[in-house]
């Protein structure tokens, strides 16, 4: 079965670990993470990417030269803010994601 | 015009998982209902229950607001800011957690459960520093009376959020009347009944329900039951 591939990017380590785990607890997602912007653009060139979830920590320079990179692929993936940290939000952020993209 | 969604106590998702038995007025985990996403920046409204000696590990949070309001029994919070501490009836807990916070939330007692309410909001500004505080208010000062817990601001009553919100709580006694005056243009306010019974500007509640209501200036609430109580949040719609 094809699993929707999520980047998350998190500066913290252990929090992103939190945040991949709770991703690849959904038998239909696969996570992947990034602390830096250079690990993030090597990640995403390796695999499509459906979701780029921006976590915590990430300055907003970095986030428009990111989001810049991502949207050459086509089609782009959907951009996303994670609040929470790892939390009880991160489903229904990314339902509420796939919902208004028709998936 | 004015504006108002209703959440019933028995629409609420609810997860028991022996340990934790927890109703979510929002998506929440393993609950998730589009239609129940948020209200303007309040985002979980879970009233929890923990079994003695048990609790909440310890876990991260970012970029997220985030109040306990005990309404039985102690609960022991820790946190990787150094932070030990036991909130208690009539204490408020914040812990904006900004860039990022590991903390963990027990039971102190082993032999009888904890109720608390726990809720998130959005910040209104992202990346902020970790921060925990807490505080003890007189319970007797809520009595007829919507007593302020919470607000943007750290000299102001209650604690301080990262947030434009205000939240107050009152006990009535049966019949008494008083009038809610929204801190903001643009705010909108969340009740939820802790107990007894109420009307809102018309609206019957009843225990644990939640109402909405926003596009408007003021509220007019009445006590239907003695010992009615109320936890209003005053919060920005727009986020």
């Amino acid at each position: 079965m094809h699993r929707l591939n999520i980047l998350a990017i998190h500066r913290d380590t252990k929090i992103l670990a939190t945040v991949l785990r709770l991703i690849n607890a959904n038998g239909q997602w696969n996570g992947i993470g990034a602390i830096t912007n250079e690990e993030a653009i090597e990640l995403f060139h390796q695999q499509p990417v459906g979701i780029v979830l921006f976590c915590s920590g990430i300055d907003p320079e970095s986030e428009e030269k990111l989001k810049a990179v991502f949207s050459t692929q086509k089609p782009a993936p959907i951009f996303l803010q994670h609040f929470g940290g790892g939390s009880g939000l991160l489903s229904a952020e990314i339902y509420e994601a796939l919902a208004k993209q028709g998936h | 015009m004015t504006n108002t969604v209703l959440h019933t106590a028995n629409s609420r998702g609810h997860a028991n998982h022996g340990w934790l038995d927890s109703y979510h007025t929002f998506s929440f985990a393993n609950y998730y209902n589009p239609e129940r996403i948020n209200f303007g920046a309040l985002r979980v409204l879970n009233d929890d229950t923990v079994a003695g000696g048990r609790g909440f590990g310890s876990h991260p949070h970012d970029n997220m607001e985030i109040v306990s309001i005990p309404l039985e029994g102690d609960l022991e919070h820790q946190d990787n800011l150094g932070n030990v501490a036991v909130i208690r009836k009539g204490d408020v807990q914040i812990i904006s957690a900004g860039t990022g916070v590991f903390h963990s939330e027990k039971n102190k007692n082993p032999d009888k459960p904890v109720q608390f309410l726990q809720i998130w909001l959005y910040p209104n500004k992202l990346n902020g520093t970790p921060r925990y505080d807490q505080v003890s208010l007189d319970v007797k000062d809520r009595h007829n009376n919507f007593q302020q817990i919470l607000s943007p601001n750290p000299d102001d009553a209650g604690v301080w959020i990262q947030q434009d919100a205000w939240f107050s709580l009152g006990k009535f006694d049966q019949g008494f009347q008083t009038n809610y005056h929204l801190k903001k243009t643009d705010n909108g306010v969340y009740a939820f009944v802790l107990e007894g019974d109420v009307t809102i500007n018309g609206q019957q509640l009843h225990r644990r329900d939640g109402f909405g209501i926003w596009n408007v200036d003021q509220l007019h609430f009445t006590a239907d039951s003695a010992g009615a109580e109320v936890l209003l949040m005053d919060i920005p719609m727009n986020i």
